[in-house]
């Protein structure tokens, strides 16, 4: 925890890049660390102020095209900023947020941006609809998670490079919307860098990934229980008809 | 003729008070209907993510001062519920609420006089996707009407109101602001000064024609006391939605804000009904700026609430946006949380430091768990409409 004692989780641009829900992310950070008695606090690094290199955990969200764009432009600004996020203990960039980190992203005119390249990936636009519903994803690049639920609304697809993995296997919805026929994949895993194109918020729905992020930050926590969430988990899961490979995971891990 | 026919024939068989099914039937039939019956009429239509069903309702009391006039009070703003409306009267006044994904068909369709454009923000992503996009849609469709009456205190309103040819300006507020940071026009970040805006691309707030000051509506020449009987800030601004709009097509606006006193129920809105020992008051509110009013509206009442939540098409599937919302300043309330997507609320209440009970029913079961007294009813969509059924028959 860089030194000091508590569990700082750090909001990028919350006002651009927050379009679904996504301070849900530190929410969920926040209740499982006082579940376990760490100490813990959110900051919120609003456009034109730089990252601090302080934090813990770095939560990128989901935003409109013009947000993304304005928030890419800030974070190329920062002079520090590719470095923070580098080297940060753990980051999670969603939907708009893992555009931003990939190598390069196309915007919604089309043309190509570069995004800061801490993701090997390269985004483009999915070729048909719009995706938009439930997902959910058998996780691959961080071992033994649960199964992952969440909600997609993007344009947005994602091609992985020889330098990351896929954050899992899509077993329902569109996920990184390439690879059809040899498994949809989502996300993209990198070092301690995890991006993905769900919302719902993902930590909220999936507390496993939260542990891992705060593990990652503060070393092995214990298992803690929250009924609520399971409950809602076990809701979605059904919802997808995924309480099969629920089950299976379960069992596995 | 087959439309009204069709119309009557909905209304006799009890669906939806003759609404939408007639509608169906028409365009069906004649899918340039609502153009037809729309010609050699006055048409105002009323658009916006919030306070469509109820601005309507006070613009059609407000135009009733002089004139009798057709509308869709019922709420059904989607084409049929259009048509339907159109079909019903011959009235030479038309007031249409209008779904915000629909106003271009509209505007196109109907020729509408004047729009009156409320506010833009998230609702329903997963079928409207994104804000911005919404507004380019309103910006095109709007550069043949003649009068807007729209809000400038939502920058995306106000720019989609200027391909309008004479604007009226009301300064009806906005307190959600997170869908409004960055230029409609060109995507840089506005500079704000509490409610004035502007962009270095020139883009600006205008300076409004009406405003409110507290309780009054205000304009260069006029003074008006609201007065309402319908609770909060967020009907002050569609009883200044109306009334401007009203006084746009010649109504007097003393006339008007008079007419909008004593209205207390906007489609079961607002409405209090008693339940064995409990009192219940209905409010709706369908996304994140929405649930921002009405949980300021009931902070201070110290009612216990019963939060009632689905995910249903018109609700949106995605409920992700409630994290948008804090529901801090319901710390230490009783909650009941009931409907399809109450585990995702519970989860939600709990993240805020909340304590809420899920109840696995309907309003019914909620209250057996709240004791006697007032009771606050939130719900969304359809989970208003399933509670408001649940207590038609109660007086």
């Amino acid at each position: 925890m860089s030194g000091d004692s508590e569990l700082t989780v750090v909001l990028v641009y919350p006002e651009l890049l927050g379009t679904y829900g996504d301070r849900g992310n530190a929410l969920a950070l926040v209740r499982r660390a006082q579940l376990r008695g760490l100490p813990v606090r959110i900051t919120k690094v609003p456009l034109g102020r730089r990252l601090p290199a302080f934090g813990d955990v770095y939560l990128l969200g989901g935003g409109e095209d013009a947000a993304e764009l304005l928030a890419l432009r800030a974070l190329v600004a920062d002079p520090s900023a590719r470095r923070v996020l580098a080297e940060a203990p753990a980051c999670l960039a969603v939907c708009a947020g893992l555009q931003i980190l990939a190598r390069e992203f196309a915007a919604a005119d089309g043309h190509r941006e570069h995004g800061l390249g801490l993701l090997d990936v390269i985004c483009a636009r999915l070729p048909g609809p719009r995706a938009v519903g439930e997902v959910l994803v058998e996780p691959l690049g961080i071992p033994s998670l649960p199964m992952l639920t969440g909600y997609e609304n993007h344009q947005g697809d994602a091609q992985i490079l020889v330098g990351a993995e896929p954050l899992g296997r899509v077993m329902h919805g569109v996920g990184n919307g390439v690879g059809i026929g040899v498994g949809r994949l989502d996300g993209a895993v990198q070092g301690h860098i995890v991006g993905t194109y769900l919302h719902g918020p993902v930590l909220v729905r999936n507390p496993a990934l939260a542990d891992r992020l705060i593990e990652w930050s503060v070393g092995p926590v214990a298992p803690v229980h929250d009924e609520a969430v399971e409950q809602l988990r076990a809701e979605r899961l059904a919802a997808v008809g995924g309480k099969r490979f629920a089950l299976r995971r379960m069992t596995r891990a | 003729m087959a439309g009204r026919v069709a119309a009557g024939v909905s209304r006799l068989t009890g669906r939806g008070s003759g609404g939408v099914i007639g509608g169906r039937v028409i365009l069906a039939l004649s899918p340039d209907a609502a153009q037809q019956l729309a010609t050699g009429r006055d048409v105002m239509v009323v658009s916006g993510t919030n306070g469509k069903t109820t601005t309507t309702s006070l613009l059609v009391a407000a135009i009733r001062v002089a004139d009798p006039v057709d509308s869709n009070a019922n709420g059904a703003n989607t084409p049929a519920g259009v048509v339907t409306a159109l079909a019903d009267g011959f009235s030479a006044h038309v007031v249409l609420e209008v779904d915000e994904g629909w106003l271009p068909w509209t505007v196109a369709q109907v020729a509408p006089s004047t729009a009156v454009l409320l506010n833009l923000s998230r609702d329903q992503l997963s079928r409207h996707h994104e804000v911005g996009r919404l507004a380019s849609a309103w910006r095109e469709a709007l550069t043949g009407v003649d009068t807007v009456v729209a809000n400038v205190d939502d920058p995306a309103v106000t720019w989609s109101a200027l391909a309008a040819g004479r604007p009226v300006w009301v300064a009806a507020g906005q307190r959600w602001t997170e869908d409004s940071l960055a230029c409609p026009r060109c995507g840089r970040l506005f500079r704000r000064d509490d409610a004035i805006w502007a962009c270095v691309c020139g883009l600006h707030r205008p300076d409004p024609d009406w405003w409110l000051e507290g309780d009054d509506l205000v304009s260069r020449d006029r003074r008006l006391r609201l007065a309402l009987t319908l609770p909060g800030a967020h009907n002050r601004a569609n009883a200044a939605m109306a009334v401007a709009a009203a006084a746009s097509r010649g109504v007097d606006p003393a006339a008007a804000v008079a007419a909008l006193h004593d209205i207390d129920d906007i489609g079961g809105r607002y409405v209090r009904r008693r339940l064995g020992t409990h009192e219940v008051r209905l409010l709706l509110a369908k996304n994140p700026a929405g649930w921002l009013e009405i949980v300021e509206l009931v902070r201070d009442g110290g009612n216990p609430l019963v939060l009632a939540f689905n995910s249903d098409g018109v609700d949106g599937r995605d409920p992700s946006w409630l994290y948008d919302v804090s529901f801090r300043g319901l710390a230490g309330r009783e909650i009941v949380v009931i409907g399809r997507r109450a585990a995702d609320l519970r989860v939600r209440l709990e993240l805020d430091g909340l304590a809420p009970t899920v109840i696995v029913g309907g309003v019914r079961e909620a209250l057996a768990a709240i004791p006697p007294g007032p009771v606050d009813l939130l719900a969304n969509y359809t989970a208003f409409q399933e509670a408001r059924r649940e207590l038609a028959h109660v007086r």
